[in-house]
């Protein structure tokens, strides 16, 4: 929402609803619920300043990429070159599938106009006259509230030619994807969005200067893009006075697993995980914490030690790990984390797009030694070799994927190197019985199992 | 060979993209929306109305998970056994359903009602152990739930999703994500309780965002104090490893 003067002013507190403060509104997710809230009063500001002006408070607000990467968006949008006669693209990032990671999918679920917007002030910026909203495939009902809410913009005269009277053209595609990690990284993306397999491409070129059919390109993640309605409405400085010195303004953090009350909660960059676990009613009652992910199951996981880590770019990075999509995925002491990374190395080996061997073939090793690790039936030196294999893969990968495939387990090895040594003899179900983690257990049961 | 309105719709997508091409991941869920699979018939449509080898067409079709060579139930039954889902009951549900169907992971039970699957990641981690039924939310599901569900459905009993509309099929699906709308984006709430988990906290104790001290689009004093000036300079901030192969840039095309 972009209502630059709140009507109840309540006190600041360590959350702080921006994107999702529509989400409980009646029928949020339509244009009506939208502009009651002041939506697309934005757009208006946007449209009477100059392109450049626009690009000029992004950049000024510290706004840095939401899709994991952190590159600071307005720069981003600098880069297209203006002088470069064909035309402009911007690409919405919509595939939300980091394991873990649950912010994209409810917002354009409960608030699809907010993402729209930020498109129209986004493509009015880098002068793009054609926008895609690429959306993961498995989730039709955000694809219908998606579709929905460009229809209604078009009517509204949001979308379409001369928008706003400002004599600025703006075509707007959704786009369904069809079921592959790897084109939520950006340049498989655009090769799926041409109709092609997800295979990521060769940089450079860089999708700034040749990107979709070869055009200057904008790749945003959806809560980037959502961000800026807000940023235009109400400041660049009101956005930069939220969050830490580096990592600007506020986001959506995905609290899942082990705690009272999983789910969405918005605040400013710079929370720490006590804190949030403190708001979400503790860890499961009766248990632990045992690890958790900073940032999805590419992020180095972290343990209780690392409770008060800021949950920012540097902070996070300082722990060693990344804050990468915000997805803090917790887990108490009744899980194995033997068994935890084997399913991640499953997800990563399944997910590989084949292109290059590091990943492609070090994914398929790395599954072998993790699963007879997980059974019991590991043999002397499987841990080394894992870490071998890591070391193999880790930077000689064609794209990120190969890269974050060996976080869980170089970071599980760190923290937790007696569970995998017990790999040599013992199987992860009777040393952690996967009963007591469902969230359908007893409560209390199993508490304390294995630790 | 696919009905004559089939291809008309196969060209209307195609249409929608300055480059044809552009139009094929859509194109093959409409083929799947019609065929109730990916049929050598439906690849020769999607070739010839884009002007490229049926080769081509199939290289993509088997790359996406979400495209399927053999037929599909009625319904599509996902059961996300990502870690997260996996440790909250999702490895539970999804052998008992296995068990309760009397099929595993990407078969169909012989009534041809349900396909059952293990599904990655479905960004609804908050709500685990999570289904999806025609990629439609069931969410925090446990293993009777899963099965009430699953009789309901090859019972023909009404079902709604907990995040949307009352289930319809799998083809019907396909449909939407081939970009027809099917009129159902009023269905259903506009989140659940996890999505609104933090919202809800906020409101009870009257928090919110700060106020904007200055108003619509204000530049204010450029507050770019502490920001990279060059690109190199945001990718060394940017996060480690993903942003240097993602985004250390442009130093070398500026
Ligand atoms: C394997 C892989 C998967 C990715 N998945 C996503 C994703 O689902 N959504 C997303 O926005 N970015 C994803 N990214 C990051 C994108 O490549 C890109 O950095 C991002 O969309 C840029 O948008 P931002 O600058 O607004 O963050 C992924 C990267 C990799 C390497
Ligand atoms: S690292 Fe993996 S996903 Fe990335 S290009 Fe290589 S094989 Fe494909
Ligand atoms: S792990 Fe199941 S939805 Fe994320």
């Amino acid at each position: 929402m972009s209502d630059a003067t709140p009507t109840d002013v309540g006190t600041a507190g360590p959350l702080t609803p921006v994107l999702t403060d529509t989400w409980d509104a009646e029928r949020s997710w339509t244009l009506a619920a939208y502009e009651r809230k002041g939506g697309y009063r934005a757009l208006d500001v946007a449209l009477g300043m100059a392109p450049d002006d626009v690009i000029a408070a992004v950049k000024d607000s510290g706004l840095r990429g939401r899709g994991g990467a952190g590159f600071p968006t307005g720069m981003k949008w600098s880069f297209i070159p203006q002088d470069n006669p064909k035309p402009k693209y911007l690409v919405v990032n919509a595939d939300e599938s980091e394991p873990g990671t649950c912010k994209d999918i409810p917002l354009m679920m409960a608030s699809p106009h907010t993402l729209v917007e930020g498109v129209v002030i986004a493509s009015y910026a880098i002068r793009a006259h054609r926008a895609f909203i690429y959306v993961r495939g498995e989730v039709v009902h955000v694809i219908r509230r998606v579709q929905a809410a460009v229809a209604e913009a078009y009517a509204a005269g949001h979308l379409g030619s001369d928008i706003h009277g400002s004599g600025y053209d703006l075509e707007v595609v959704v786009h369904a994807g069809a079921g592959a990690y790897i084109c939520g990284e950006e340049t498989a993306l655009l090769e799926g969005l041409e109709g092609r397999r997800g295979q990521p491409r060769l940089r450079p070129p860089f999708p700034a200067v040749a990107g979709l059919y070869a055009s200057p390109t904008v790749i945003n993640n959806v809560e980037s893009i959502a961000s800026v309605p807000a940023i235009i409405g109400r400041g660049a400085a009101w956005f930069s006075s939220l969050g830490t010195e580096k990592s600007k303004g506020f986001g959506i953090f995905s609290l899942s697993g082990h705690v009272e009350r999983p789910g969405a909660y918005e605040a400013p960059l710079g929370i720490t995980l006590r804190e949030l676990i403190d708001l979400a009613g503790g860890v499961r009652a009766g248990h632990g914490l045992k690890f958790w992910t900073p940032g999805g199951s590419s992020t180095p996981i972290l343990t209780a030690e690392h409770l008060d880590v800021p949950l920012d770019f540097e902070g996070v990075g300082a722990a060693g790990s990344m804050l990468g999509t915000r997805a803090l995925q917790v887990f108490d002491e009744t899980v194995s984390v033997v068994r935890c990374v084997l399913r991640w190395t499953e997800f990563y080996k399944h997910e590989s797009c084949g292109k290059c061997t590091p990943c492609r073939e070090g994914t398929w090793w790395l599954v072998q030694i993790l699963t007879r690790l997980d059974r019991g039936q590991g043999q002397p030196g499987d841990v080394e070799q894992l870490l071998d294999l890591c070391d193999n893969i880790l930077g000689r990968s064609f794209c990120a994927l190969g890269d974050g495939a060996t976080s869980p387990i170089t970071s599980a090895i760190r923290y937790f190197r007696e569970e995998f040594e017990a790999g040599m003899h013992t199987a992860s179900t009777e040393l952690f019985p996967p009963a007591a983690s469902t969230a359908f257990a007893p409560v209390g049961a199993g508490a304390g199992a294995g630790r | 060979m696919l009905p004559e309105t089939t291809i008309a719709e196969l060209r209307e997508i195609a249409s929608r993209y300055p480059e044809a091409r552009s139009g094929l991941l859509p194109m093959l869920h409409l083929v799947q929306s019609v065929e109730g699979r990916v049929t050598p018939e439906g690849i020769e449509a999607c070739a010839e109305v884009l002007g490229i080898s049926a080769a081509e067409v199939s290289g993509v079709a088997t790359f996406y998970t979400m495209y399927k060579r053999r037929p599909v139930g009625e319904h599509l039954v996902g059961v996300c056994t990502t870690t997260l889902c996996a440790v909250m009951g999702g490895d539970a549900i999804f052998e008992r359903l296995s068990e309760h169907l009397g099929v595993g992971n990407d078969e169909t039970t012989a009534d041809g009602r349900v396909t059952l699957e293990r599904i990655e990641c479905n960004a609804a981690c908050d709500y685990a152990p999570v289904m999806t039924v025609n990629w439609e939310f069931v969410d925090q599901q446990t293993p009777e739930s899963a099965v009430e569900l699953v009789d309901d459905l090859r019972a023909g009993r009404e079902r709604h999703s907990t995040r949307g509309p009352r289930l319809g099929t799998w083809k019907e699906t396909e449909r939407v994500l081939a970009g027809f709308p099917d009129g159902r984006a009023d269905e259903g709430p506009a989140a659940g309780a996890p999505s609104l988990a933090g919202l809800t906290i906020a409101r009870e104790r009257g928090w919110t965002a700060p106020p904007s001290p200055d108003g619509p689009a204000a530049l204010g004093p450029s507050s770019a104090a502490g920001q990279p000036e060059t690109a190199l300079a945001a990718a060394e901030e940017a996060d480690t490893a993903r942003a240097e192969s993602e985004t250390l840039q442009e130093e070398t095309d500026e």
